[in-house]
């Protein structure tokens, strides 16, 4: 048989598909004007940005002038979490998030915890990863300034309930910001909706390219840039536009799109299932994290007891199947997931975490080839694997 | 009609073999470089490639790269990241008076919220600062020292290793924007003796959305972007991996181009354009160190004629050019770094900034010339009834 190369990390990144490259090639080598200079060529690749500008708004229903493109979602998020802090900072001090939230809005607390004297309150999260909202009314204050909650998470999926969430800071007139990275193109977003003041997504997540994020800001609300520089981004974010990156994002959102309205996830979700059920039922000792249904229809973080976590990828790699232990930013940490220490995962299924991420091209051919190995590299580690056979 | 693209200091063409290097890495090479599978070790290595010819092109160990979105990230990173790292050794920052926005605005930035005291170093009629100014205003409390390589607008070459020393003398940091000399001038952080250097791709045929700031090792600095590991843990996001590609391929693009010669061939070009405008055109004035200048520009002043104007009817003729440069509010606001050199107003709002490329041809040049003589002559019949 011929060596298999099988996707399975989504979560971690997608490939850019063909019809956003295509439409980015022309933004490279014949209209490469810089967008804020007003001869012929830079009207052209103005108007590019701003067509794109629409086709991201258009995602999550807001006004293109509410969205601001940045690096990625990692600067988003830096920019929702320090911009709201610089801005307020005469106002109040205090932050609220969940205790799963992703490295990029975790990390930037440190710096405005340390800079900005804020406080931060961490929200605990049940056994699947629920943010109760009744702990949210208890932790907001008088000085809180901004709650941050995930709109899904990228480890294990859970779906947070970020309308209510929501409700409850702006009875308090707290700003709400959600990073909705890993929700972005898997479920339908519409801030109108959600009621939320800021959100984050990214284009590298909805198989468009690397480098390009944006950060929905509604209309007045009071935030400060991180960068200083040129005008561009009304001045909340400087620096010559990555002219390409953006196209790229609004062709990745119209076929993002395109892909909700004839509900891809559903065919995704099928595939998810049938492959989570085909692990439940050949290998005993697992745990699936996360939240049963409200959970991203592409993911499947299982823990496998008994098994080094890191020798379980290893295994797979070798046999052709990328799968990740959790998220990319934590790679070269050796601690374990503070997702799964969160959602009090006993000690025997924390280490050995494997999260599956699927996407529309992934074929059920694919899902049987990557239980028969899975199934297979299990019993052949286990049968070396002293706490197994101690266990037995 | 005409496409000449005569703007080449704003933005650059993406060279093609550059493009052909970034292309495997949208949909084929995908991986996220973080990862340990298959995929992500095949883009890591591409990323470990790359530092290694951008720290080729400066002279420097690629552990002493970090990859950002742009060159306005890699100023904003390093002056406010060695601000955080010794602020409490002091609060005094210099930088000259026509450095980039991207410096320039973060340290009025950092001002206004009282973290720093910066003093703006005066430069002479030509753009040069005068390293004998810089010793004069340093002091105990100075942490940094950030002066630009080459200056974007009028192209004057900085004494950096002069200024540098001095600087070093007093053990400040210099941080050196170099965003407008790569791939113009030979970059040798070696030699030049700076702390921090900061670079953008798409300003010499790389793509936009990329950049570098060096930073010496050993240097203090705090992270700029908070989040995951990345670049050793100091700008953390997702790398953008074709842009890095790009980036690295264009500086080995670059490095040949000037090892090449290739700068001369623009030389003599824009010395022909100037050495014939000046002769036909009255009223006119080269903005800028006649010597002391990178081969790619040519900023000109038109006297009696607005800026606005010349660049429209400019483009009517199918030659894009600017005016000053890209980043400002606002088109009819004076250039800072003219009025920084005692250029007056009458000059100031007439100039127009030519940027020339190793794609611009001699047809291109005198088809430019042509409709300029054409155009200002046009223009100031009109605009003077009193003479």
């Amino acid at each position: 048989m011929i060596k298999q190369k099988i996707y399975l990390d989504n979560n971690s990144t997608t490939q850019c598909d063909s019809r956003v490259l295509d439409v980015m090639l022309p933004y490279f080598s014949e209209h490469y004007a810089n967008p804020s200079t007003t001869h012929t060529m830079g009207r052209l690749t103005r108007k590019a940005i701003e067509q794109a500008r629409t086709e991201v708004a258009s995602l999550i229903n807001a006004k293109p002038e509410e969205v601001v493109f940045t690096s990625s979602g990692t600067e988003a998020d830096n920019l929702a979490i320090r911009g709201i802090s610089k801005a307020l900072m005469g106002k109040g001090n205090h932050i609220i998030i969940s205790s799963i939230e992703h490295s990029a809005v975790l990390h930037s607390l440190d710096l405005v915890k340390k800079w900005l004297m804020c406080e931060v309150t961490q929200l605990p999260v049940n056994h699947y990863g629920v943010v109760d909202p009744e702990d949210l009314r208890q932790a907001i204050t008088e000085h809180t300034i901004l709650v941050s909650i995930m709109h899904s998470n990228n480890e294990i999926g859970t779906i947070q309930p970020i309308k209510e969430l929501c409700k409850i800071a702006h009875k308090h007139n707290v700003y709400f910001h959600t990073d909705a990275v890993a929700s972005a193109g898997k479920i339908p977003l519409d801030i109108q909706e959600l009621g939320v003041d800021l959100l984050t997504i990214s284009g590298h997540k909805i198989h468009g390219p690397k480098g390009i994020g944006a950060l929905y800001i509604k209309e007045d609300t009071q935030i400060e840039g991180i960068i200083h520089g040129g005008h561009q981004e009304q001045g909340i974010r400087p620096g010559t536009e990555n002219l390409t990156g953006i196209v790229g994002f609004g062709k990745a959102v119209v076929l993002a799109k395109e892909d909700l309205r004839i509900d891809e996830s559903k065919k995704i979700e099928t595939l998810r299932n049938y492959l989570e059920l085909g692990i439940r039922r050949h290998i005993p000792e697992i745990k699936i994290n996360g939240h049963q249904t409200k959970r991203l229809s592409n993911t499947l973080n299982v823990s496998i007891a008994y098994i080094e976590g890191e020798a379980l990828l290893i295994n797979l790699d070798l046999e052709g199947i990328a799968v990740a232990a959790g998220s990319a930013c934590s790679v070269g940490k050796s601690e374990p997931s503070h997702v799964l220490r969160a959602l009090g995962v006993e000690d025997k299924y924390i280490n050995s975490p494997i999260r599956f991420s699927l996407d529309k091209n992934n074929t059920k051919e694919e899902i049987d080839y990557t239980i028969d190995t899975l199934v297979k590299i299990v019993d052949r580690l286990r049968t070396i694997s002293p706490l197994w056979k101690s266990n037995k | 009609m005409p496409e000449i693209y005569l703007n080449n200091n704003s933005s650059t063409r993406v060279d093609p073999e550059v493009l052909s290097a970034m292309l495997p890495y949208f949909s084929e090479q995908y991986g996220n470089p973080s990862n340990l599978h298959i995929f992500g070790r095949e883009t890591r290595e591409a990323l470990e490639q790359a530092r290694e010819q951008v720290a080729s092109f400066i002279n420097c160990k690629p552990e002493e790269i970090y990859f950002t979105s742009g060159g306005t990230e890699a100023n904003n990173f390093a002056v406010k990241g060695v601000l955080r790292a010794i602020i409490d050794k002091g609060n005094h920052i210099i930088i000259s008076s026509i450095e980039h926005h991207s410096v320039f605005d973060a340290v009025m930035f950092l001002e206004k919220m009282r973290y720093i005291e910066p003093t703006f170093l005066n430069v002479d009629q030509y753009g040069m600062t005068n390293p004998d100014d810089l010793k004069r205003v340093i002091t105990d409390n100075t942490i940094l020292v950030s002066i630009m390589h080459s200056n974007n607008e009028v192209g004057t070459i900085q004494p950096i290793k002069e200024l540098c020393k001095v600087a070093h003398e007093k053990g400040v940091y210099f941080h050196t924007d170099a965003v407008a000399s790569a791939g113009k001038l030979m970059l040798d952080v070696a030699d030049l003796g700076v702390d921090l250097l900061s670079l953008s791709a798409h300003k010499f045929h790389g793509p936009k959305g990329v950049g570098a700031l060096y930073i010496k090792e050993g240097v203090k600095i705090e992270k700029f972007m908070y989040g995951g590991e990345q670049e050793r843990g100091m700008r953390a996001g997702t790398e953008n991996l074709p842009g890095i590609v790009g980036l690295g391929k264009a500086a080995v693009i670059a490095e040949q181009h000037l090892k090449g010669g290739g700068q001369e061939k623009i030389k003599s070009l824009r010395d022909y354009f100037e050495k014939v405008i000046i002769s036909r055109i009255p009223d006119t004035k080269i903005n800028g160190h006649l010597t002391k200048r990178y081969a790619n520009i040519s900023n000109i002043s038109f006297a009696k004629l607005d800026s606005k104007t010349l660049l429209a009817n400019f483009d009517l003729a199918g030659i894009m050019a600017s005016a000053g440069y890209a980043c400002v509010t606002d088109p009819l606001e004076k250039s800072h770094v003219l009025k920084a050199m005692g250029v007056s107003d009458e000059y100031n709002s007439s100039q127009i900034r030519f940027g020339l490329s190793k794609y611009t041809t001699q047809q291109e040049i005198d088809y430019t010339i042509d409709i300029l003589q054409k155009v200002v002559a046009k223009l100031r019949n009109l605009n003077l009834p009193n003479t």
